[in-house]
């Protein structure tokens, strides 16, 4: 790990101010994946605005139906909250499948969004619910917070202060994982809004995207079989060592169908 | 970064570890788990790979597991860090999950084993009576080589049931 | 007396401080005024070395010392040694390009190491490190063992057609012969995976050098210190032996990637003496997947040939086995002596021939790993006879009993004589342990859930107890292969034993203090055993190839009848009988048909206060040695039976039932022999579902982690079913035959058998991923 310059803010607004002092500065939620890649030297950053410390940022609110989680909140306190499993079990089920117990006690939901890691979890969650990003800035939509592999709608020194769900009629997610980093290879996230359906892909691309189609399906019957046939299309699709485009474009229909499935349970 | 030498300001980080105060000077990106095995010179608290899998470093930090070698030490300022040299009892009698991976044989090389049973511990607070299948969900963040789990899971369910959900 | 200690289930006497973080790995150890090294390593499978500048780095801070290939040179110091020698099919010995332990004007692999930092704190190290400067001309690369001997790429000078040698055994005509006969021939062309063997404790080694006395200490992550030591002193560092001591104290595994001597073990020694302080290196994970010895990498052709009753009349195996980039410490013997010669597995087939051609390539060295040979020949065998059985239809057991070996001593016409064996005993109870006889049932029930379900077998054998010195030296070894004991009973009657064995894992310190409280009729808390230091241990060839128990335990116990046989004397002085009328019965000299008896303890006691004591005859003390070499290899044999269920829609294979019956002879310890056995079942697991090392055309390792290279974890591998069966050992005292590999070599073929019995294919490449499985499905759809 390359020396760098540690930070403890007293607030968010002390947080969000002391990262733009340096452009190589960095904000420092669980350090699940940035403390990862700085160790491996992959990433450099001048210093480190650790966000640990600040409970306004740590909570699990229900409200108008869906719940709003702070950014700093951990997996595990997501997958444990009772808020969470009475209005999105599905969402707390997630929470609960992100890498593993270690993990879970350590990483935030907003340090997972802002990290957008094209195998994360999270980013499905958000992508298949339609939730609400806020920042101390402004509120993101999640259709529009996703642009890239590692990259979102983020501003240098815009940070994540919580992220609001909408509760869904059902939902589940199904992930198949990779045998060695148990990020998944993919990841469908399925959410019925009543008539109106999101279906939201992890792992297979650059970065989360919905699939249109299975959407459109199951939005006129939220079935298995309305997606058991659909064909995905490999092109773009991720190719790593433990799985091909056309693989990839398999398990897609394979996780959606079963989370459907999982949804009507 | 690289920063000149002048630069490297050490930084003073204070926490509680296995019940006793401790505080220490270090740079500023040194690892929790430097800081427990090479300053405090904790050296049951392991470390296995560089990429967050093994859990070999697990601790507990505020009564949850954690791997160590994913924070840096100034993300423990001012915690309760638990260590696999805290578990047994101040006389050196066992802690009925380290008796379970005893009796059952549930370590072999013992370099996993702190981490195993640190993990192990949270996962039992509130379980005395898991199955061997969330045993090894339990697990997903810990590697062992020599013992195939089969008695690392069994080690557990035994471990949990003496615990009687309580740590 | 004390109860008997052989076959029961002791907990392990070093529980204790591994469960409370008081062991001692290398790491753990820190010496005074200790450095710490960083090496520099080459990000080029193979290029030339045109300058290396280290003014940048030798600057910066904390830096005491760099040193570079040209640095060894200067100072003479050698290359890393090959321990065996591979004479070819033309009686040439095989090629041995230098090995350096600084890269000296060439890289040839990813990893190779160039430089070494030594700074005051490891972050300065590793920081230096970034600043030396290497200006490589980057070579075209050679990586599949299939392509290396056509290939331009020269790996080294003077080695054509990248080729370290072409070797073979058996009797060719007569194999030609037998296949002119056959009714049937089954043929099978496969790939045995390179794997790399991630030990959970990383290698690590501190060197420390003393300038009052001249002498080095070594403190390392290996499997047998002594022989590091050897090769160390004698064939690398040209030092006197007396003046390093090598301690390898607590070892977090190794499976046998740490029984070699590695360039950082050298580097940081040497480096001690240079620098005047102790220097410690521990590798990261990552240095660990390029720089650790890998395992298996053979692509093989294989025939077997049957009448039309499905006898085996004979065998026929081509196999490429990739060297890697250098040789490791014993590299060239895995593919031959313990590959080859393991050919005839369970089976009376009379005629065998095998043809190996080792290569060498831009990838890490390729050494022995757990079962070492034995798991690729088993591979081999087990593969072709399950295949075998289903083109001839005649059920995979039985086509197995109709070819068993019954009759003992057997000469296999690949060299082994097996002493004994039972193998209609481990199927009988593999069969019945697995209920073979509910498969169907269970198969269709799969079906009804849309999946499909595949059981497959492996009858395996091994060659264990490594191994009679004049046998191996026939064959090329360059070291003995005996092992040394010594028994030290204290004045008060408690016993220190010293075994040349170690112990990283497998509880020595347990298993053979049952052996010695047993036969001396000790409580187990008077026996402790100690390994792992050459300044303690009188002399050990260390811990590999099952051999610990079979020839380690075996010096320990001629030590102690050695002590028994002694104590007898001093017995029958303080009893005033004669020699031949005392009896020793575990504890207690007894004077036959008398109540006089006198118990161990006093009798030490007599030795090391030697008032009345017959001087005139016996020295004073209590303190045997012993040095064993075997008369023949251990022959470890049994039936592995694996069910499977395979999804369909994802290819995912998951393990519904293992059954390993295994015949080790003797168990002494039948918790630990266990333990054992489920370890070697989940990395051979690991072997056939989830781990495959990859190089990709470059020579860049893509699996070059845990994020990428996935060990088995918990959720993988089921509970195991295990049984064993015993039929002793007939040449080592203790009838025991060895445990340690057993579940790596059997269950590869068994795991292969379920899945393409489940899939109704002929082959599928390993490790059998999910995709892999599922292109297979998709093909056949």
């Amino acid at each position: 790990m390359h020396a760098f310059h540690y930070h403890r803010p007293a607030s968010a607004k002390d947080a969000a101010s002391l990262v733009t002092k340096n452009s190589e500065s960095r904000f420092l939620a669980g350090g699940q994946s940035l403390v990862q890649a700085m160790k491996l030297r992959l990433s450099s950053p001048s210093d480190l605005v650790d966000l640990g410390s600040l409970k306004e940022l740590s909570f699990v609110k229900a409200s108008g139906g869906g719940v709003e989680i702070g950014a700093m909140t951990r997996h595990a306190e997501v997958a444990a909250s009772k808020d969470v499993q009475k209005a999105i079990p599905a969402l707390a089920t997630l929470a609960g499948m992100i890498g593993d117990r270690q993990v879970r006690n350590m990483g935030t939901i907003g340090g997972s969004l802002a990290n957008s890691d094209p195998a994360a979890d999270y980013p499905a969650a958000a992508l298949g619910l339609g939730a609400t990003i806020t920042t101390n800035k402004r509120q993101i939509e999640a259709d529009k917070f996703f642009t890239g592999l590692y990259e979102t709608a983020l501003e240098p020194g815009e940070l994540i202060t919580s992220v609001s769900f909408p509760a869904p009629k059902r939902a589940a997610y199904m992930k198949f994982k990779n045998p060695a980093s148990r990020f998944a290879i993919v990841g469908v996230f399925v959410a019925d809004f009543g008539g109106k359906v999101r279906v939201a892909v992890t792992g297979a691309g650059a970065s989360v995207f919905r699939q249109a189609e299975m959407e459109k399906a199951l939005s006129a019957k939220f079935a298995p079989e309305s997606v058991a046939n659909i064909k995905v299309k490999s092109d773009g699709l991720n190719n790593d060592l433990h799985a091909s485009p056309e693989y990839r474009a398999h398990l897609i229909t394979v996780m959606a169908k079963r989370a459907v499935e999982a949804a009507l349970k | 970064m690289f920063f000149p030498e002048e630069d490297r300001m050490a930084i003073k980080v204070s926490m509680k570890v296995n019940g006793k105060p401790v505080s220490a000077e270090v740079e500023e990106r040194t690892l929790l788990v430097s800081l427990i095995r090479d300053t405090l010179r904790l050296t049951g608290t392991h470390v296995g790979c560089d990429t967050a899998q093994c859990g070999a470093c697990t601790v507990h930090m505020n009564g949850k597991a954690i791997k160590s070698c994913s924070i840096v030490a100034m993300q423990a300022e001012g915690a309760e860090i638990l260590t696999i040299e805290g578990v047994a009892k101040a006389d050196g009698t066992l802690h009925p999950m380290q008796q379970a991976f005893k009796e059952n044989h549930g370590l072999q090389c013992g370099f996993c084993t702190p981490g195993m049973v640190m993990n192990a511990l949270e996962f039992a607070k509130g379980r005395p009576n898991p199955t061997e299948d969330e045993v090894r969900e339990s697990l997903e963040g810990n590697l062992c080589r020599c013992t195939g789990y089969h008695n690392i899971v069994k080690s557990i369910v035994a471990g949990a049931k003496a615990m009687g959900g309580k740590l | 007396m004390n109860a008997p200690l052989i076959g029961a289930r002791v907990a392990r006497k070093e529980d204790y401080r591994f469960l409370t973080g008081a062991g001692q790995y290398t790491d753990d150890i820190s010496l005074p005024n200790q450095a710490y090294a960083a090496f520099v390593r080459s990000p080029h499978a193979h290029a030339r070395i045109k300058s290396i500048r280290l003014d940048k780095a030798k600057k910066a801070p904390g830096v005491l010392g760099i040193f570079s290939g040209q640095d060894l040179a200067d100072a003479k110091v050698g290359g890393l040694p090959c321990g065996w020698l591979i004479t070819d099919v033309n009686g040439q010995p095989m090629k041995e390009p230098p090995h350096p332990c600084l890269a000296q004007g060439k890289v040839r692999h990813v990893g190779d190491q160039v430089a070494v930092i030594v700074a005051e704190t490891l972050a300065q190290a590793k920081d230096a490190a970034e600043l030396v400067e290497v200006d490589y001309e980057v070579l075209r690369a050679v990586v599949d063992a299939a392509a290396a001997t056509k290939s331009k790429v020269a790996v080294h000078d003077g080695v054509p057609n990248n080729t370290c040698y072409v070797w073979a055994l058996g009797d060719k005509n007569a194999c030609d012969a037998a296949f002119a006969k056959a009714a049937h021939v089954t043929k099978l062309e496969f790939i045995n995976n390179r794997l790399v063997p991630n030990a959970i404790e990383p290698r690590a080694a501190i060197g420390g050098y003393s300038r009052a006395d001249d002498a080095y200490t070594l403190y390392v992550s290996s499997q047998n210190p002594h022989v590091e030591r050897l090769l160390m002193t004698a064939f690398v560092l040209g030092l006197p032996e007396h003046k390093v001591r090598v301690v390898a104290p607590d070892v977090g595994g190794g499976f046998g990637s740490k029984i070699y001597l590695y360039a950082e073990d050298v580097v940081v020694t040497w480096a001690a003496k240079q620098l005047n302080r102790a220097v410690k290196w521990t590798a990261e994970r990552s240095e660990s997947f390029v720089s650790d010895a890998h395992g298996r990498d053979h692509v093989t052709v294989a025939e077997l040939a049957m009448d039309k009753d499905g006898k085996f009349l004979g065998m026929r195996v081509k196999t490429t086995a990739n060297m890697g980039a250098y040789l490791s410490t014993f590299a060239s013997c895995i593919p031959t002596i313990l590959y080859a010669t393991l050919l005839a597995g369970q089976y009376t087939t009379p005629a065998i021939y095998c043809e190996v051609t080792a290569v060498f390539t831009n990838t890490t060295p390729v050494d022995a790993y757990r079962g070492a040979g034995r798991p690729e020949a088993t591979y081999v065998v087990e593969r072709l006879v399950e295949t075998a059985a289903r083109e001839m239809k005649i059920d995979p057991a039985e086509i197995r009993r109709r070819n068993f070996i019954r009759s003992f001593p057997y000469q296999t016409p690949v060299a082994l004589q097996y002493d004994t064996g039972n193998y209609d005993a481990t199927l009988d109870a593999a069969l019945e342990l697995s209920d073979r006889k509910n498969f169907e049932q269970r198969k269709a029930q799969s079906l009804k859930n849309g999946k499909l379900r595949g059981l497959g077998y492996a009858a395996y054998i091994e060659a264990c107890g490594i191994a009679p010195s004049a046998v191996a030296g026939a064959l090329g070894a360059r070291a003995g292969l005996f092992e040394a004991g010594e028994v030290r009973v204290h004045p008060t009657g408690s016993v220190t034993v010293f075994t040349g064995s170690h112990s990283h894992g497998q509880g020595h310190e347990t298993t053979f203090a049952q052996v010695v409280a047993d036969r001396l009729g000790l409580p187990l808390e008077n026996v402790d055993i100690v390994h792992g230091d050459t300044s303690k241990v009188l002399f050990g060839m260390g811990t590999y190839g099952s051999r610990s128990l079979a020839v380690g335990g075996t010096a320990i116990v001629k030590a102690l009848d050695k002590v028994i046989a002694k104590g007898k004397k001093i017995a029958a002085h303080l009893m005033e009988a004669a020699e031949g009328d005392v009896e020793w019965d575990r504890g207690t000299y007894k004077v036959a048909g008398t109540d006089k008896k006198k118990t161990f303890g006093e009798v030490a006691f007599a030795a090391y206060v030697p008032h009345n004591y017959p001087h005139d005859k016996l020295e004073p003390g209590l303190n045997e040695n012993a040095f064993y070499d075997p008369a023949n290899f251990t022959f470890p044999a049994g039936t592995y039976v694996c069910e499977v269920e395979v999804d369909k829609d994802t290819g995912v294979v998951k393990i519904e039932r293992f059954t390993a019956v295994d015949d080790f002879g003797k168990i002494i310890n039948p918790m630990i022999v266990e333990g054992q056995v489920h370890g070697g079942l989940a990395q051979g697991i690991g072997q056939a579902l989830t781990e495959g090392c990859r190089y990709d055309a470059e020579g860049q390792l893509v699996t070059g982690s845990f994020m990428d290279y996935s060990i088995p974890r918990a959720t993988d591998v089921p509970s195991f079913a295990v049984d064993t069966r015993e039929t002793p050992c007939t040449h080592n005292p203790l009838g025991v035959k060895g445990c340690g590999e057993a579940g790596a070599i059997g269950s590869p073929a068994a795991l292969m058998n379920a899945i393409t019995d489940a899939l109704g294919v002929k082959d599928l490449p390993m490790p059998a991923t999910a995709q892999t499985v599922w292109r297979s499905l998709h093909k056949a759809a």
